[in-house]
């Protein structure tokens, strides 16, 4: 089976500054993958590859298959991306705003109500303006856009950051239902003790390089 | 395309609904034009109809300016330009549906204004038909010229200044046959009204084809 990720000598450049400089890195179906790494060392950017939203500079990237050289656009459709932002409007409550997602991807709008409900969002906010959302809400909503676009590759940077021990289990629980029935998700995260509990793989990344390949 | 553009504009107009910035922004600011244009000329109401289709096309593109403005800048809020750029709506598609939402906004605005310079420069409309073709054909030229430079400036650090500057000089040709069509319209220029229709239609039957082609590479590079 081809890997979902496949990525050899990958060269990204933000601005002249190379945040990739040639990584290699091959990620199989069901893998739940911890990017480890230091502030600044291309966690992230690694993420936004993956998800078609840097342009590649050099080298190869395959995400599912599709060649991002070629095409960066290709896999959006089948990758999901959770990093620091919500992608929520703030003037829009959670439902209006996952209802507008659901749409957009021709997903079903009938599942809105059963993501809000396995995010455990409680029923009051759900009507409330994003705006007026704690932190901790805002991510559930997010986390609930992501349940409906049903990604085959789930990309998430720092998923714990911000929430609470409950939400925190409900990260870790998304993920592995997600890898249960097909996804694979590659995570960056700071929470060595959490993170290490959750994959079943870790890379590290630094300097814009990714190495050092263990079992978790 | 145009499923996509539907479920834009929808939501598009919902914010509107929710942030009500034409209501409680736009027509307080656009009134105080119309107002002060009266005050800088002396009340003087023969003056003020004969201004009239210049100052009230000019009054709509400042108030273009605020509207694209927030337009645009919806889009930049907490991760939802990736989130649009990965959601598989065509580009095309979310460009004709902010494109249209901003015309409903625009024509809410003419009309808004239209009443205002009526009851304040005692102007009498006549020959409605052209004004109701003018209005919609105006308001669609500077509803897709505005949203192919919203995100443009968006992107800048500078997006505050730089939007006016970039949006007004090309809006010259609404100016221009808007206020021309407007003095037929209200029997005050000679002939020639529709023509100056035709040259409205064009321009944003122009802009929407270069929007919707050139929307795709401005929604990755912003």
């Amino acid at each position: 089976m081809d890997p979902v990720v496949d990525l050899r000598a990958a060269v990204v450049l933000l601005g002249r500054f190379p945040a990739l400089a040639g990584v290699d890195l091959v990620v199989d179906a069901g893998e739940i993958l911890w990017l480890a790494g230091p502030n600044g060392a291309g966690k992230s950017t690694l993420l936004r590859l993956c998800a078609g939203l840097v342009p590649l500079q050099s080298g190869s990237a395959f995400v599912l298959g599709h060649d991002l050289g070629a095409d960066r656009r290709a896999a959006r459709r089948s990758v999901g991306l959770l990093g620091h932002a919500t992608g929520l409007y703030d003037e829009l409550t959670p439902t209006e705003n996952l209802v507008f997602w659901a749409r957009a991807l021709r997903a079903d709008v009938t599942a809105v109500v059963s993501a809000l409900d396995r995010v455990a969002l409680i029923e009051r906010v759900r009507h409330l303006p994003v705006s007026q959302l704690s932190e901790g809400q805002r991510r559930r909503a997010s986390l609930a856009a992501m349940l409906i676009r049903r990604p085959k590759l789930w990309l998430l940077d720092e998923p714990h950051a911000g929430l609470d021990a409950g939400a925190r289990d409900l990260v870790d629980a998304l993920c592995r239902e997600a890898v249960a029935v097909g996804a694979t998700v590659v995570f960056a995260s700071h929470e060595s003790d959490r993170a290490r509990l959750l994959a079943t793989r870790t890379v590290t990344v630094s300097g814009g390089m990714a190495g050092v390949m263990s079992p978790s | 395309m145009i499923r996509d553009a539907i479920t834009v504009s929808a939501k598009d107009l919902r914010l509107e609904t929710r942030a009500r910035v034409v209501l409680t922004q736009v027509m307080p600011f656009v009134l105080a034009i119309v107002l002060l244009f009266g005050f800088a000329l002396d009340a003087d109401t023969a003056l003020l109809r004969r201004a009239t289709s210049g100052l009230f096309w000019t009054t709509v593109l400042f108030a273009a300016v605020v509207i694209v403005q927030r337009s645009s800048a919806v889009e930049q809020q907490d991760g939802v330009l990736d989130a649009l750029r990965m959601s598989g709506l065509s580009p095309g598609g979310i460009y004709l549906g902010k494109v249209t939402a901003l015309f409903v906004q625009l024509l809410a605005v003419e009309l808004f204004l239209g009443l205002a310079v009526v009851v304040l420069y005692d102007v009498t409309p006549t020959g409605i038909a052209l004004l109701t073709v003018v209005a919609l054909l105006a308001g669609l030229g500077i509803a897709a010229a505005g949203a192919l430079y919203g995100p443009l400036a968006a992107g800048t650090r500078t997006r505050d200044t730089l939007l006016p500057l970039l949006m007004l000089p090309v809006m010259a040709p609404v100016l221009l046959g808007g206020a021309r069509a407007f003095e037929v319209a209200l029997g005050r220029g000679v002939g020639g009204g529709w023509a100056w229709a035709g040259m409205l239609g064009i321009f944003a039957v122009v802009y929407l084809a270069l929007g919707t082609a050139v929307w795709g590479p401005l929604l990755e590079d912003t």
